[in-house]
C-alpha cells in the first residue's frame, strides 16, 4: 500500500511537477467547459484553425524575445483578418478559405522555427512545454478560468437557446451575433493560454475531447460541462503521472489519455445504447 | 376581429442580397386570427416568416408587430441531439425578457411548468427534446412561445410529419390559443386545412392573395400560387377537389438561402 502511495505521490514532490499539474488542472477546466459549447456551437474545426493559425505569431515572438501571449495574439488576428480576406474570393468556399489561411500560416511557422538559425527548442511551440510553466503562465491561466467561469455561467441561458434555435433568437429577444462573438473570443483567449502549456497541435485536444467524451455519458448541458471539466482536469494529471513514469512528452501523454477517455466512453455508450447522446426513443 | 392588428405588413419586399426573394406583401392579423400561409418550396414563406420575426431586414416596405412574436421551427430542423429536457426548451421562452446578468429562476421555472401543462405535457417536463415525438415537440415549442408571452405566433409547417392523432391535438391546441386572442400564421401544403382557418395568404415570390378561404381559394389563385405542381382530384360529388401533388411536400427550401447572410 505505501508503494502504491508512494509512487501516486512521487511526481509532485517536484515543483516543476506541481506547477504543470496547476497548470493542466485550470487548462483543463476551461478547456472541459469551453469545449461543451464549442461542439453544439460546431466551432470544433474553427478552434483547431485558430490554434494552428497562430503558430506563426508564437515562433516571431520567441524569436524576438517577446511574451509569447502578444505574438499569439498576433497571430490569432492575421488568421482571422486572412480567412476573412480569402473567404470573400468566389470561388473559393469558407472551409476552403480557412485550410489556405491555415496552412500557409502553419507552414510558415514551421519554416521560420525549423531554420538553422532559429534557437533550439522552439519546437515546444508545437508540442507544448507543460513542465516549463512559470508562475506568470499559472497566473495567466487562473485568470483565464475564473473569466470563462463567469461568462458562461451568465451567458448559460442565452448560448443554450441560440444554439438550439438559432433562427428563432432574434425573437426570443436575444442576439445570436452577440453570443457568437462572446463564445469565439473566449475562445481565443483560451486558445492563446492554454497554447503556452499544451502547444499549438495538443491544445485542440483538450478543448475538444472532453466534451466529445462527456456529451457520449450525459443527457444535460450543466451536468455535461461538470462532467467534461472534471475528464479533462482528471486527463491532465493522469497525462503528467504516464509522462512521468513512461518517460513521455507530457503533453503528448495527455493527449493520449483524453484519446483513451473518449474510447472507453464510446465503448459505455455502445454498451448502454439509451444513453448515447442524440438516440431517438421512440415515444408515443 | 376586433381590435388593433397584432401584425401588420406593408409593401413587404425582402431579398438575400440578390433578385427578390419575396415582394408586394400586403396584409394584417387580428388578435384571434389562424391565417394559413400557402406557396410552393422556395416560394417565400419561410423568409416572410424571417422577416416578420427580425431575423431579416426587409428590402422594403414595413412590418408592424404590436407584441411580442414567437416563431416555431420546422421540428425536423430544430436539434435533435441537443442535451436539453422539454422544461429547459419552455424556459428558453424567458430569456429574452431578463437582463443579460440573471438567469431564470423560481417564477420563470413555475411560468415554463405552467406552459407545460396548458401544451398537455406537464409530466414530461423532465425528458428529453430529442426523444419527445414530433406532435410533442411542437407543443414544447407552442410552450416555449407562451413562455414568452408572444401574442403572435408563426409556424412553419407545424404538421409535417405527424400523425393524424398527433395532428389533431395539435390542431385543437392552435385553436385554443386563437380562442384567447394569439394571431397565428400558420405555413403548410394542405389547402383543405387552411379552408377551416379565418384567413388564407397565398405567396409565390410575391403575394397571390389574401382573404377569407371561401373567397381565395380558387382555382384560378391556387393555380398562381403553386403553378404547376396543382392538380385537380376526380369529382366526388360535392365538386371538384383541389388537391396538390405530393412534391410539395417537402421541406421548404428557402430556409437555405440565408444563413451566411
Amino acid at each position: 500500500m505505501d508503494t502504491v502511495w508512494g509512487a501516486l505521490a512521487d511526481p509532485w514532490s517536484q515543483e516543476i511537477l506541481q506547477r504543470a499539474a496547476a497548470e493542466v488542472a485550470l487548462v483543463g477546466i476551461v478547456g472541459g467547459l469551453l469545449g461543451c459549447w464549442i461542439v453544439f456551437y460546431e466551432l470544433s474545426y474553427g478552434a483547431e484553425s485558430l490554434a494552428h493559425a497562430l503558430f506563426p505569431g508564437l515562433v516571431i515572438a520567441s524569436l524576438a524575445g517577446l511574451p509569447l501571449l502578444l505574438g499569439g495574439a498576433a497571430g490569432l488576428a492575421v488568421a482571422s483578418l486572412g480567412v476573412a480576406v480569402v473567404g470573400r474570393v468566389p470561388q473559393i468556399g469558407r472551409d476552403t478559405a480557412t485550410a489556405i489561411v491555415v496552412t500557409t500560416l502553419l507552414g510558415l511557422g514551421a519554416l521560420l522555427a525549423l531554420s538553422p538559425d532559429s534557437p533550439a527548442g522552439i519546437q515546444s511551440l508545437l508540442f507544448g512545454d507543460v513542465l516549463g510553466v512559470t508562475q506568470l503562465d499559472l497566473a495567466l491561466a487562473a485568470g483565464l478560468a475564473v473569466l470563462v467561469v463567469v461568462v458562461l455561467a451568465l451567458l448559460h441561458g442565452r448560448l443554450l437557446a441560440v444554439g438550439f434555435d438559432r433562427a428563432g433568437a432574434r425573437a426570443m429577444g436575444t442576439s445570436a451575433l452577440l453570443v457568437d462573438i462572446a463564445l469565439v473570443a473566449l475562445l481565443g483567449a483560451a486558445i492563446l493560454v492554454g497554447v503556452q502549456g499544451l502547444g499549438n497541435l495538443l491544445v485542440v485536444a483538450v478543448l475538444i475531447g472532453p466534451a466529445a467524451t462527456a456529451r457520449l455519458l450525459c443527457r444535460r448541458m450543466a451536468p455535461m460541462m461538470a462532467c467534461a471539466a472534471l475528464i479533462a482536469v482528471a486527463a491532465g494529471i493522469g497525462g503528467l503521472y504516464l509522462s512521468y513514469y513512461a518517460e513521455l512528452a507530457a503533453g503528448a501523454s495527455i493527449a493520449v489519455v483524453l484519446v483513451g477517455a473518449y474510447l472507453a466512453a464510446a465503448a459505455l455508450a455502445a454498451l448502454r445504447p439509451w444513453r448515447r447522446a442524440g438516440a431517438v426513443v421512440p415515444a408515443a | 376581429m376586433s381590435g388593433a392588428p397584432l401584425l401588420e405588413c406593408r409593401g413587404l419586399a425582402a431579398d438575400y442580397g440578390g433578385p427578390p426573394a419575396l415582394e408586394g406583401v400586403d396584409f394584417a392579423v387580428a388578435p384571434g386570427e389562424r391565417i394559413g400561409v400557402l406557396g410552393p418550396n422556395g416560394g417565400g414563406k419561410s423568409t416572410l416568416f424571417r422577416v416578420i420575426s427580425g431575423e431579416l431586414r426587409p428590402a422594403a416596405g414595413t412590418v408592424r408587430l404590436s407584441g411580442r412574436c414567437a416563431v416555431l421551427p420546422q421540428s425536423d430542423r430544430s436539434r435533435l441531439d441537443y442535451p436539453v429536457s422539454a422544461l429547459d426548451v419552455a424556459l428558453m421562452g424567458a430569456i429574452g425578457r431578463l437582463p443579460w446578468w440573471r438567469r431564470p429562476g423560481r417564477a420563470e421555472r413555475r411560468a415554463a411548468r405552467q406552459a407545460l401543462d396548458v401544451v398537455g405535457l406537464g409530466d414530461s417536463a423532465g425528458r428529453t427534446f430529442g426523444e419527445l415525438s414530433g406532435g410533442q415537440r411542437q407543443r414544447v415549442l407552442i410552450a416555449r412561445a407562451l413562455v414568452q408571452d408572444a401574442s403572435l405566433v408563426l409556424l412553419d409547417e407545424p404538421f409535417a410529419g405527424l400523425d393524424s392523432p398527433s395532428a389533431e391535438r395539435l390542431m385543437g391546441l392552435l385553436d385554443d390559443l386563437a380562442g384567447s386572442g394569439h394571431g397565428l400564421l400558420i405555413s403548410t401544403h394542405d389547402v383543405e386545412q387552411v379552408a377551416a382557418w379565418d384567413r388564407v395568404l397565398c405567396v409565390n415570390r410575391s403575394q397571390i392573395a389574401f382573404g377569407p378561404p371561401a373567397s381565395t381559394l380558387t382555382v384560378p389563385v391556387l393555380e398562381a400560387t403553386y403553378g404547376n405542381e396543382i392538380v385537380t382530384l376526380p369529382d366526388d360529388g360535392t365538386g371538384a377537389r383541389r388537391g396538390l401533388l405530393p412534391a410539395v411536400h417537402h421541406h421548404d427550401d428557402d430556409h437555405d438561402h440565408g444563413h451566411d447572410h
